[in-house]
């Protein structure tokens, strides 16, 4: 089985986040750069899944030769190849345009994505590049498994568990539950130096949105403490102050 | 051997964030950052959580050295060809620094095995050797210990008594004398001793656990290295094959060098347990108010900040160039024993000041600080005392013998 793993580089979590160029661009300043756990999510399945029934995992990540340093830790946790598309990922249409550009002439079986990237949380790519590919997807799922041809996936629905079965190929996006995430370990990170790592020039992909600008939530307000005996109090706090009920 | 179900978890997570305020990271390659990265993961998954339980019941997690020997902890330094990393010294360094950032005895458990019995395996050992204990020390299919200080003779290791002579039958030694503060000494498989031979010259023995005679007494009562277990290997006639002597090495200079390679261990490991501390109090004092505001704004608290980032960030720079030169070969023996003596004492200080911080809180088991500060009065002593690096430093500007 071939599998695509779509690998995003994004800030680490506890990132404090500015922006510069008239609040139009994220300020990549001293900040440290992962790849997007539900990404991480997904290869750990793609490895755990051909480890069970054979093949190759290829992790993609369209980004500038900045990525690097997370799709070494790809390879590391055991990725066989990688693929950089060397671009700015600017947004999802673009993304999922160029990873399905490459994923075209590869006839890969499945294909991973996370739900969502956790810096900008479109959860766009998963969808798109199933319909640009004409593959059926399922998103946001939080079990895998895969008999011959047939893959039956489980995600959370309202109220509920959904459980399905569909044939390959298939584009399926990965949700917290799937698995755990793999920590590289040291024979990895040496196999990882030696692993391909091939880089990619764009196609003519053009981005079909712009980003005019970015603003930060408002900051937090002092918390009140209300003692139980006055639990009346908030109804009337909830009513004239937050202005929520 | 204990399991991971004998620890209590913590269900408090670790909220370790890096500090580097030098920008140090731009000096490092991206795999030296993987590495770490990799190391800080494992760590805050699998030891962090039981770090503390460990620590107040005094058990070493034995659990753990599969784990540590898979993302790397033992021996990382040496040749791949015999199973091990196949890292630079700075790699080295930076995983003493994650173990030791969560707790000096794990950290310990790892300079042992990596420093202090594979290194002189490596170093000093015959080819046979090298093939019969490097890949099982590397996975930690096995563990080392390493017998060097005696009851009487710490500071001066050369006045050892531990002593062995020719049994005569053309195969054996038999050896006889008693070492202490040994860690790992409880449960490992094998000890790299230093003893004296018929001659009076200092010679490397591997001694493996199971030869008649040799017992290991573990050390108890300990208030630092808790997580850590510590012994004592004494000899009682017992009848070692030959070919166990280490054969490229004779004199105090065999155990000094594996003392280099792990000293030069400590430096970075050291700034681990201080980021800790600051990254502890830090937070803490950002969060905890008094007199309706931060303590993180007081004058007096930022002072003791201040000086600790300081001091972290001139240990780093000296360390990270500590590395450099022992990647090239070039570090002297003075030089890695200045940065052991100063990153420790600047650990000890921080520790002391962010427990301070921490009022009442940095006295439970809640916060790491107190586990630390009292985990590096062993760091501070061992592997050579602040007071006798003193007189290294001391003797390598001046010329003067003040050991003696």
């Amino acid at each position: 089985m071939k599998v695509l793993v779509c690998i995003s580089n994004v800030p680490d979590t506890t990132t404090k986040v500015t922006f510069t160029e008239n609040n139009t661009k994220f300020n990549t300043q001293g900040v440290q750069f992962i790849i997007n756990p539900y990404d991480e999510l997904a290869l750990t399945k793609a490895l755990e899944l051909t480890e069970k029934v054979g093949g190759t995992v290829t992790a993609i990540n369209v980004g500038l030769a900045d990525a690097e340093p997370s799709i070494r830790k790809a390879l590391a946790i055991g990725a066989h190849d990688a693929v950089r598309v060397n671009a700015e990922p600017v947004d999802a249409f673009f993304v999922a345009s160029e990873i399905a550009n490459y994923a075209k002439s590869e006839s890969f079986d499945l294909i991973l994505t996370g739900r969502e990237s956790i810096d900008y949380n479109g959860g766009l790519v998963a969808g798109l590049l199933a319909e640009m590919l004409n593959m059926p997807s399922v998103n946001v799922v939080t079990a895998i498994d895969v008999n011959g041809d047939i893959v039956s996936l489980e995600r959370d629905i309202d109220g509920g568990r959904e459980k399905l079965e569909c044939k390959l190929p298939l584009v399926a996006s990965a949700q917290k539950e799937l698995t755990e995430p793999r920590i590289p370990n040291m024979r990895g990170i040496m196999a990882a130096r030696t692993k391909p790592l091939k880089v990619v020039e764009a196609s003519s992909a053009q981005a079909n949105s712009q980003t005019l600008n970015f603003e930060l939530p408002a900051a937090k307000g002092a918390c009140k403490l209300i003692s139980v005996e006055e639990a009346g109090t908030l109804i009337q706090l909830l009513h004239t102050e937050a202005k929520v009920i | 051997m204990n399991q991971a179900q004998d620890f209590q978890r913590s269900s408090k997570s670790d909220l370790y964030q890096h500090h580097d305020y030098y920008l140090m990271d731009e000096l490092l390659t991206d795999e030296h950052k993987l590495i770490r990265n990799t190391v800080r993961d494992f760590v805050k998954k699998e030891i962090s959580p039981i770090i503390e339980d460990a620590a107040q019941r005094a058990m070493f997690p034995h659990y753990l050295i599969n784990g540590m020997a898979e993302v790397g902890c033992f021996g990382p330094q040496l040749p791949a060809e015999y199973g091990c990393g196949g890292l630079d010294y700075i790699s080295y360094g930076l995983i003493m620094q994650e173990l030791e950032r969560c707790d000096s005895g794990i950290r310990s458990t790892a300079s042992v095995q990596g420093s202090l019995v594979m290194y002189p395996i490596y170093k000093f050992g015959s080819e046979e050797q090298k093939r019969k204990y490097l890949p099982k020390l590397a996975s930690g299919e096995m563990m080392g210990c390493f017998g060097l200080t005696e009851p009487d003779h710490g500071s001066n290791p050369a006045g050892m008594t531990t002593h062995y002579k020719d049994a005569g039958d053309g195969k054996n030694i038999i050896l006889n004398g008693a070492k202490m503060w040994i860690s790992n000494s409880p449960f490992a498989d094998v000890a790299v001793v230093w003893a004296k031979n018929e001659a009076g010259i200092i010679k490397g023995v591997i001694v493996d656990r199971g030869m008649p005679g040799f017992t290991t007494p573990e050390t108890h009562g300990k208030w630092s290295l808790r997580a850590s277990a510590t012994g004592e290997l004494v000899f009682t006639d017992v009848l070692v094959p030959k070919e166990n002597i280490l054969p490229g090495v004779e004199g105090l200079k065999g155990p000094l060098t594996c003392l280099n390679s792990a000293r030069y261990g400590i430096s970075w490991g050291a700034i681990g347990a201080a980021l800790d501390c600051y990254d502890t109090a830090l937070r803490y004092a950002k969060e905890r108010k008094q007199f309706g505001r931060p303590i993180a704004g007081f004058q007096l608290q930022q002072k003791k900040l201040a000086e600790m980032i300081t001091e972290i960030a001139k240990a780093q720079m000296l360390t990270w160039r500590l590395g450099v030169l022992m990647n090239e070969g070039r570090a002297t023996p003075a030089q890695i024993s200045m940065a052991k003596r100063n990153n420790v004492a600047m650990a000890c200080q921080i520790a002391r000041d962010a427990r301070q911080m921490l009022g009442g809180m940095g006295i439970t088991g809640e916060y790491s600080i107190m586990r630390h500060m009292m985990n590096l009065e062993s760091v501070v002593t061992y592997e050579g005392t602040h007071d006798i690096h003193l007189l290294i430093t001391g003797m390598d500007v001046t010329g003067e013998n003040a050991f003696t």
